[in-house]
């Protein structure tokens, strides 16, 4: 590089010294954009297009079916209990982990994240060993009448196992990053403990849990392999939404089955467009919580 | 992880670390641990010559084979395109950027079974892009290619999401010195701001490789399933089990479970590290 | 935020009993039938048929519910807890496992109807692409080079162990029953097929839907089903010299039905499916009914007539076809272990 450029590249050329030219700059977006629009967008496209391979009124027709609504149910009931009882570990954990040293914290984060690393098979798999009737528990809950797997209970377990570090992991590092002295001056003041939490800090990550809570609804929604292992598959009454597509799409209805898969696409949407509204009208509060790994 | 000054200088500050902790491990210990334990001890009550020879089994090695082998090529494929995302999306400005930011969560939105029969409709050979890979004379769908695209779409919001605000917190100001000091920008970016973003990548790798090692809902539509070819590890759980072949099953759900573990422990590990050596970011 | 937490908290308790609720309330007039994955549409008319039968006969309403899958998941199922008052599974095999690992049906389940338990057959016939562009004809056909066949894996699918079966009892016959050859032959075949999935019917889809696959071997009720659901136009039905007499059993599970009061009503549906309205039915969607007299003629018609080996005859039954084909490390296995 020549003499008079080491000296004055702000002054001769402004953007040059933290940025691309635009010729690069339009070579990498476009092949960030490309690489996007073949592995994201197309599968997204695809499932709207065959839903409505047959028209509009099909698609509406396959909503009335009442295997379809009693699988919108289930899967409804096994979110309004999951999603609820993982937030308010994460919660805790968040509270725990991010506001009090101890020893065993980095063990403690990796048993969290690990469902997240589990094959959903397995964590299917784990709840039959535990609870089939071949399993420990099995005698005894065969005995007293008390069905797991293959029942709600089971859905449910498996849905709140493989959603569970979902909101603590989006709400740990924002809370570590804020710190406790917030909550400390709260203390001084005369604040109580609930109080504090209340008024102090769940403000503050408020935005971070919600997304959390989206996250997690989504995911507690889609989850297919773990349910799979444990919901013996029963039309009407222990298909989720997942299972009823591949029920569907088995019995070569495949404009139901889409039909199906674009709600729940739908609401992978609706979860985007949601935090994008978040991101947009809290920049400054959810640009901390971006923070977060 | 790091120690926060403001809880090392008073441990005891805040109340309620009992209770939080204690009702953590209570959902903890039944939601994930007793499960998971009934699993190893199911899986150590084969005995230790019957687990190792379903461990070395030849199908159980090609199965682990593939499912970490697709995993990592994956990985590796969303670590150099969930970096060149993060970056365009972080440092350009352009029509689109926000929706193209939303959608690279649609991933961890999208159920993996939709994606997965959405993605054999498109990759097989009559689909669209399918037909094209087939006119070139290759085939993507049913062969362990179609599972490193399946595994692509599962794993690029890990590392795009781990890299964006690493790179966010990225100064400007080191960028203009290395500029002054005559660095080419090539040079400033791979040798000054890259570096900053290495912890990070990696442990968005690390993530993405753990989640396609036992990603089953979207691959199982799309791989083949042709034993020692295109036969995931989770897909083998799965037939052990049909087999009522239940310490099978366990054996390798184990295997899954021990790699799983130690990655993740190292994520946190490189994660705490980076903590310390780059501040709290 | 607070009112949000309490109310979630409150919510998620209250749903939990109200499932807990949920899964006991099973214990009315419902039966549930775990069936296997191509009995859909022929047990959807026959669970209306039967709940109109049983209400004029008793005044009582009672709801059919069902669940498909591979046979050998649905028995795992069943095994693991699943609580099905009958069973309706691909072969015998299954249903002895359930017997062998649970005490919730006799050993002799097999001996408790009529034909062993076997209300319909069903055989294993090739679907082909239209104007059959590879000109099969026969098993022979199936391993020459450059012919791709489905079929699914007959460690997780009933229906890929009938076709497995056929496939070695035309080999056999060919061969001369040299078993070394005929191992070798089925390898030959195997090594056609390019996508192995886990029930019959993801094959059917692979087939007829990705368009994978010039044969798809498969029951003779579901590629009747498919030119059905895919149009005739679209595939062609080749019969070959040689198959198997496909004989799908049905059981009560005593245990549960006893549990849940439905004992009357489970065995009443399956006498059903022997009668002349079952067996009308049974030939209505394509399967073989065992009393013809009773089923339509134009159905009957389209069954051809073909050389048809059974299970008990030629292969000494289903537990040992099981211990020899299908076990850990038995001949299916051996196909696939590295030749290296």
């Amino acid at each position: 590089m020549a003499m008079s450029d080491r000296v004055l590249p702000l002054a001769h050329h402004p953007e040059r010294a933290t940025t691309e030219t635009a010729t690069t700059k339009v070579i990498l977006i476009a092949i960030a954009v490309l690489f996007l629009a073949a592995i994201l967008f197309l599968p997204l496209v695809t499932v709207f297009i065959e839903a409505l391979r047959k028209g509009w009124g099909t698609l509406f027709e396959s909503f009335s079916d009442p295997d379809t609504l009693a699988a919108i149910r289930l899967t409804l009931l096994v979110a309004a209990i999951a999603v609820p009882f993982n937030a308010v570990v994460g919660l805790a954990a968040s509270w725990a982990i991010a506001k009090f040293e101890f020893k065993g914290k980095n063990l403690l984060l990796t048993l969290i994240d690990l469902p997240f690393s589990i094959s959903p098979v397995i964590s299917g798999l784990v709840y039959v060993l535990l609870f089939g009737a071949q399993g420990w528990l099995g005698p005894w809950l065969v005995a007293h009448d008390i069905q797991i797997i293959f029942a709600v209970p089971g859905i449910v377990l498996a849905t709140v196992l493989v959603t569970f570090p979902f909101v603590a992991r989006e709400l740990i590092p924002l809370m570590q990053s804020q710190g406790t002295s917030e909550e400390e001056a709260a203390l001084m003041l005369g604040a109580s403990g609930w109080y504090t939490f209340l008024h102090v800090t769940l403000p503050n990550v408020k935005w971070a849990l919600l997304y959390g809570v989206l996250l997690c609804n989504a995911r507690a929604m889609g989850e297919f392999g773990a349910v799979s292992v444990v919901s013996g598959h029963i039309r009407g009454l222990t298909n989720t939404m997942p299972l009823h597509i591949e029920i569907l799409y088995n019995e070569y209805n495949f404009v139901g089955a889409f039909a199906v898969a674009s709600l729940l696409a739908g609401l992978a949407l609706f979860t985007l467009l949601a935090k994008t509204f978040l991101e947009w009208r809290f920049a400054g509060e959810l640009a901390a919580s971006a923070r977060r790994h | 992880m790091t120690f926060l000054p403001s809880s090392l200088r008073q441990p005891s500050a805040l109340p309620g670390f009992g209770l939080a902790l204690g009702f953590t491990l209570a959902a903890l210990s039944i939601i994930v641990l007793i499960p998971l334990a009934a699993l190893v001890l199911r899986a150590a009550s084969i005995g230790p010559a019957e687990f190792l020879k379903i461990a070395t089994d030849p199908r159980t090695i090609a199965a682990l084979r593939l499912s970490f082998g697709t995993a990592l090529v994956a990985a590796l494929i969303n670590t150099v395109f969930g970096l060149l995302i993060a970056w365009v999306l972080v440092r350009y400005r352009f029509p689109g950027r926000r929706i193209i930011d939303a959608a690279v969560d649609l991933p961890f939105a999208l159920p993996t079974a939709v994606a997965g029969i959405a993605m054999a409709a498109i990759y097989a050979p009559n689909g669209p892009i399918g037909s094209v890979a087939q006119s070139l004379g290759f085939k993507i769908a049913y062969t362990p290619l179609g599972i490193v695209v399946a595994l692509v779409f599962i794993g690029l919001p890990f590392v795009v999401r781990t890299v964006q605000p690493i790179l966010e917190e990225v100064e400007t100001d080191i960028e203009e010195a290395s500029a002054l000091l005559g660095a080419s920008r090539l040079r400033t970016v791979f040798q000054v701001v890259l570096p900053h973003v290495y912890p990070a990548l990696l442990t968005g790798f690390a993530l993405a490789f753990a989640r396609g090692v036992g990603e089953y809902g979207s691959v199982i539509f799309i791989a083949g399933n042709i034993p020692l070819v295109s036969e995931i590890a989770p897909l083998l759980i799965v037939i052990k089990l049909e087999e009522f072949d239940y310490g099978g099953a366990t054996v390798i759900a184990t295997l899954m479970l021990a790699i799983s573990f130690a990655m993740l422990f190292l994520i946190n590990a490189i994660q705490g590290w980076s903590r310390k050596k780059y501040g709290n970011v | 935020m607070r009112l949000l937490t309490r109310r979630s908290l409150a919510l998620g308790t209250a749903a939990l009993f109200l499932s807990v609720g949920a899964a006991q309330a099973l214990a009315d007039r419902t039966l549930l039938n775990v069936s296997y994955d191509p009995t859909r549409e022929f047990y959807k008319e026959f669970n209306a048929a039967f709940a109109a039968d049983w209400k004029a006969k008793t005044g009582e309403a009672v709801t059919i519910e069902q669940s498909h899958g591979g046979s050998g998941k649905q028995a795992r199922a069943v095994i693991d807890g699943l609580q099905a008052d009958v069973v309706t599974l691909a072969l015998a095999g299954d249903i002895d496992q359930i017997a062998s690992k649970t005490d919730k049906l006799p050993k002799d389940w097999a001996s408790k109807l009529p034909h062993n338990s076997a209300p319909y057959t069903s055989t294993i016939v090739f679907l082909v692409r239209k104007g059959n562009p590879k000109a099969i004809k026969d098993w022979g056909d199936l391993v020459k080079e450059g012919v791709q066949v489905i079929t699914p894996n007959p460690k997780t699918s009933g229906g890929a162990r009938w076709n497995y079966l056929a496939a070695w009892a035309y080999a056999a016959k060919q061969l001369g029953g040299d078993e070394a050859k005929t191992k070798e032959w089925i390898a030959d075949l195997y090594r056609n097929v390019p996508v192995l999935d886990t029930g019959a019917r993801g094959s059917t889809t692979t087939f007829a839907q990705r368009g994978i696959g010039d044969v798809l071997i498969s029951w003779e009720n579901e590629a009747f089903l498919v030119q059905k659901e895919f149009g005739a136009d679209n595939f062609d039905i080749v019969v070959p010299s040689l198959s198997i007499l496909a004989e799908p059993p049905v059981a009560v599970v005593e245990g549960n039905a006893k549990a849940k009061g439905n004992l009357d009503v489970a065995e009443a549906y399956l006498k059903f499916l022997y009668s002349p309205e079952g067996q009308k039915l049974a030939a209505k969607n394509f399967f073989r009914p065992v009393d013809p007299a009773s089923a339509d003629p134009a159905d009957l018609a389209r069954f051809p007539k073909l050389e048809l080996v059974s299970i008990d005859k030629d292969f000494g039954g289903w537990a040992k076809a099981q211990k020899d084909f299908f076990a850990d490390g038995a001949i299916f296995d051996q196909i696939y272990r590295p030749t290296n």
